[in-house]
């Protein structure tokens, strides 16, 4: 056996979880309306696919946005040669005018303080890196990104300590909670560097009120603690009340600003995952600067560069950009959660992200995560819709589904609430026999749980299982 | 950086060292040519910069790709199609033409005598980014790699910045053309475990950066069956393999292999597109090793540097087109050889030697010669007038950890055959006049008269100003006043 490093023999990438059964079963038997109508639909990938006939059209009338054009081409051998982490000034301009636009014009960013890194997810890393030891903690809010456990752990050996946030009162960030938090890493031995917050709420898809969040930065100034706020879907948010960033409140309140940091990202808002645009926005000199050397660690193409920057210094397609977004993000919304509601599922009430976090407790048979998890693995193998389970991202109450509804064409989504309509008017009729028999178009036959499931052994750099949550860079 | 208290304790120590390299006093040079970088009409005393590892000669056959394949590109009529799909391709195993394209790339690239599977193709930003996820892979905080010298500059951040891992130099020598022994690297191994360090693999660059030699098959099989004998890791940055221009040929790790006992579980290669292709902007790393747990490893530590899809598309393209590499490959190696050429004759002429090279973006030149006495405070005194008076902004030695002073690494084909000129122009004289200068202490009238019928002299060689005003000290870079063009500015020189 050949020695390899801690880092490479631990599971500190996360990916040895059963959750990965859900996407290996839509792997297996993915949906498609024509080839495969009774395959699996992908509803665990949080990705904005809404407005891409918008952006092509731009794209279209913009030849100059691209190296390979008639009309870019004389700019390709010094794009292609541009390797400077400080990135173009006009990429930087824009990405700062854009993070702007998303918050109303309320704040202006300095493009100086843009920092590049490798999606949001390197960024996370990176500012992992420049604010704790290994060792050190950071506070996060339960429910979180399962990805977080990877990007701010893995290589930086940082720890998380969770903050505890419940259903009864809409999962707020107390301060009570915080407190029992930061008490608990002291009794671990644990010393607190940061608060990670993201806002708007992944999974939850709700945003964080001004008093919240006025009372987050006392709570950080007050433990002289850093406050990380991940905005990936602040222009996610569809409807009332107004997105407030971090950089709004600092403004109002007295705040160090040594201790803020913001990361940002195209992956979600303009739904541009694989272009890996991730920003790192410190109000701290001394982490921008530390920041900016280790973004040659991931720098953002200068290929991709080129073309954001175009397209984000266009005001005009910016903000039509953003009205059309939210406008089809707010009709996706309400049609699914209007839907939902009439066969008796509830979510949580959001207005923002690309998901819904659809509470399934009545259906489960305890109140415990193993059921839960039985629950989740009929609505995979049954229902053949692929969701995510609230314990995935560390919910301290079984029960929760993360749904994502940005990633699919409308006849998709129809199928998906037949299929969701149909299971819970059998679910209905078990529970109560008379009712609620009105549609019933039963396709569904709630036997053979576990055929479908695959060994873990699949996953090899010979198969591969390429659309798993954390093969792709950011879910 | 100047930290305060409060800083150090705010943030983390990888934060508040300096083990990002940049601290060091080579910034002067890039600081002198950026507060006056040379340009033929605007500027034709400013500094010309020769101390950037860029290869920008082949751009004319590239652009010509680029019109005629518009579906190259997902922003055409041609490929708009597919903007959605690239777009929201994050898939961190990477586009399976993009894999293919690089594979097959790197092999043509290896003469054909290897072929590379797709399946092991794992990206990572820029070979920064590959070298760094190799390490994490391979070694843990307080482990140390042994790494010939001299070696690139951008190690010592790459390698152990944020990894934790130390770096051991094994010093070759001129007296051999700094040619990488198995008794050097016994000698190294053995002391390290003296001084109980451990030893977790060896760093090879082939074709070497700053050298610009390639290992024979010889030292490539040395190497193979040292690391298997001591079971630590072989790491071997292949960055500027298609730099070659003549014979030797390129002699990847992968091809010694082949026909060898060794442990393949040990061997891993970093690529990257930035110096064979001149595209170090669009970030194209790859880690390729033949360990299955090392590539499961790199792939998902990939995600904190991910290809843009935008970018695994083009290239995909344009490394399948087979008839475009072929004759990519060609040309590039012609233009480099020729460059090459014009710069070591001139050089030759007025007596200043480089180490025989064949390959790379620069020569190793020799001005031992030149240097008031053989240490390193010498070479950084020389070298500041290389910046200062000649105005060139050269690599001196010691900034690639080589044990002897006096050599220099010089970039050649980042700047156009005017430019070219200007610079042999200025090294001639300076040489000429240094030589002058020797003579006229050593008292030698006669043939100083007659030599100086003949010359040009442009420069005024004081000897008492060796440190011009111009010099800024490090605390001027900041967030605020970036310096762009510092060789760490730029992810890799």
């Amino acid at each position: 056996m050949v020695a390899i490093s801690k880092i490479a023999t631990g599971n500190g990438h996360g990916e040895d979880s059963p959750y990965f059964d859900g996407w290996k079963a839509y792997e297996t038997n993915p949906f498609h309306p024509i080839d495969r109508p009774d395959g699996v639909i992908q509803m665990g990938l949080a990705e904005n696919q809404l407005c891409f006939n918008f952006i092509k059209k731009w794209v279209m009338e913009h030849p100059e946005a691209s190296l390979c054009s008639a009309e870019g081409v004389n700019k390709f051998k010094e794009t292609a040669l541009f390797q400077d982490y400080h990135g173009m000034p006009e990429f930087r301009e824009a990405v700062a005018k854009f993070m702007g636009k998303v918050r109303s014009g309320r704040v202006k960013f300095d493009p100086d303080r843009i920092v590049m890194s490798g999606g949001a997810t390197g960024a996370h890393e990176m500012v992992a890196f420049c604010l704790a030891d290994p060792g050190e903690a950071f506070l996060v809010p339960t429910p979180y990104y399962p990805g977080f456990d990877r990007d701010l752990r893995w290589r930086t050996g940082v720890e998380l300590v969770p903050v505890v946030c419940e259903s009864s009162n809409n999962f707020k960030i107390t301060r009570a909670a915080l407190e029992a938090a930061y008490e608990k890493a002291k009794e671990a031995n644990l010393r607190v560097k940061g608060l990670l917050i993201t806002n708007p709420s992944n999974p939850l898809g709700t945003i964080l009120d001004r008093d919240t969040l006025k009372g987050i930065v006392k709570f950080i100034n007050e433990k002289n603690i850093h406050l990380i706020g991940d905005e990936i879907y602040a222009a996610t948010v569809f409807m009332e009340p107004e997105f407030v960033s971090i950089s709004e409140i600092i403004e109002e309140v007295e705040c160090n600003r040594d201790l803020i940091h913001i990361v940002y990202s195209l992956s979600k808002d303009m739904g541009f995952p694989g272009f890996r645009v991730g920003i790192v926005y410190s109000y701290n000199d001394a982490v921008v600067s530390c920041a900016r050397k280790m973004s040659s660690f991931g720098l953002v193409s200068s290929q991709t560069q080129h073309l954001i920057a175009t397209m984000l210094s266009d005001d005009d397609f910016v903000d039509s950009f953003i009205v059309e977004s939210k406008e089809q993000l707010f009709k996706r919304h309400k049609y699914f959660t209007l839907s939902l509601s009439q066969v008796g599922i509830g979510s949580l009430k959001s207005n923002a992200g690309l998901f819904i976090w659809m509470d399934l407790r009545k259906l489960l048979k305890e109140k415990t995560f193993d059921a839960e998890m039985d629950l989740w693995r009929v609505i995979i193998n049954e229902v053949k819709l692929n969701v995510s389970p609230g314990s995935s991202f560390h919910c301290d109450e079984p029960g929760w589904f993360r749904v994502c509804f940005a990633n699919m064409d409308d006849n998709t989504m129809e199928v998906a609430l037949l299929r969701i309509t149909t299971f819970m008017h059998k679910h209905n009729e078990a529970m109560v026999p008379r009712k609620l028999c009105r549609r019933a178009s039963l396709k569904l036959s709630l036997s053979r749980r576990r055929d479908d499931f695959m060994s873990q052994n699949m996953m090899s750099p010979h198969s591969p299982i390429p659309q798993s949550p954390l093969v792709r860079a950011r879910t | 950086m100047e930290f305060t208290r409060k800083n150090r304790q705010l943030l983390s120590r990888i934060a508040t060292n300096d083990r990002h390299g940049e601290n060091s006093h080579y910034f002067d040079g890039w600081k002198a040519y950026d507060s006056n970088p040379f340009h033929p009409i605007h500027n034709p005393d400013g500094v010309i910069q020769m101390g950037l590892a860029e290869n920008p000669l082949c751009f004319d056959l590239i652009e010509k790709w680029i019109r005629e394949n518009p579906d190259a590109s997902i922003c055409t009529a041609e490929g708009l199609d597919k903007f959605k799909d690239i777009a929201i391709y994050q898939d961190y195993h990477g586009l399976r033409e993009f894999r293919e394209a690089v594979a097959k790339f790197m092999g043509r690239v290896g003469g054909n005598r290897v072929t590379f599977d797709p399946n092991r193709i794992v990206m990572s930003g820029g070979a920064t980014g590959a070298n760094e996820t190799a390490i994490f892979c391979l070694a843990d905080p307080g482990d140390a790699f042994l790494v010939p010298s001299p070696y690139y500059a951008g190690f010592t951040r790459d390698l152990r910045w944020r990894t934790g891992v130390e770096i051991v130099p094994v010093h070759c020598k001129s007296s051999n053309n700094f040619r990488i022994t198995r008794a050097a690297l016994e000698e190294a191994y053995e002391k390290a475990q003296r001084s109980n360090i451990n030893i977790k693999g060896v760093i090879i660059t082939n074709p070497s950066n700053p050298l610009g030699t390639v290992l024979d098959k010889e030292t490539m099989r040395s190497l193979v069956s040292f690391v298997t004998d001591k079971k630590i890791h072989l790491v071997s940055d292949e960055i500027y393999a298609a730099t070659v221009f003549s014979s030797p040929r390129f002699i990847s790790v992968a091809e010694v292999m082949q026909d060898m006992d060794c442990n393949r579980d040990l061997i891993h290669i970093v690529y990257s597109l930035s110096k064979d292709m001149g595209f170090p902007g669009f970030r194209v790393g790859i880690v390729y090793s033949f360990n299955d747990d090392v590539t499961n490893c790199a792939r998902k530590m990939s995600s904190f540097g991910l290809v843009s899809s935008q970018t695994q598309f083009l290239l995909a393209s344009m490394l399948s087109d087979d008839e475009f590499v072929g004759n990519f490959l060609r040309e590039s190696s012609k233009r480099l050889a020729k460059r090459h050429h014009v710069f070591t004759k001139g050089l030759e002429e007025v007596g200043i030697s480089t180490i025989k090279s064949n390959a790379g973006l620069f020569f190793w030149m020799d001005m031992r010669p030149l240097l008031k006495e053989q240490t390193t405070k010498a070479e950084t005194e020389l070298w500041r007038v290389i910046i200062n008076k000649v105005k060139l902004n050269v690599s001196p030695g010691s900034s690639f950890l080589c044990s002897e002073p006096g050599w220099f690494r010089v970039c050649f084909a980042n700047m156009d055959d005017k430019t070219v000129e200007v610079a042999l122009d200025r090294i001639r004289e300076f040489v000429l006049q240094g030589k002058e200068e020797n003579n006229h202490e050593a008292d030698k009238s006669q043939a100083r008269a007659q030599r100086w019928r003949k010359q040009n002299l442009r420069l005024s060689f004081s000897s008492s100003r060796l440190y011009d005003e111009s010099l800024m000290s490090p605390h001027m870079i900041s967030p605020h006043s970036p310096i762009p063009h510092s060789p760490l500015v730029r992810a890799r020189t």
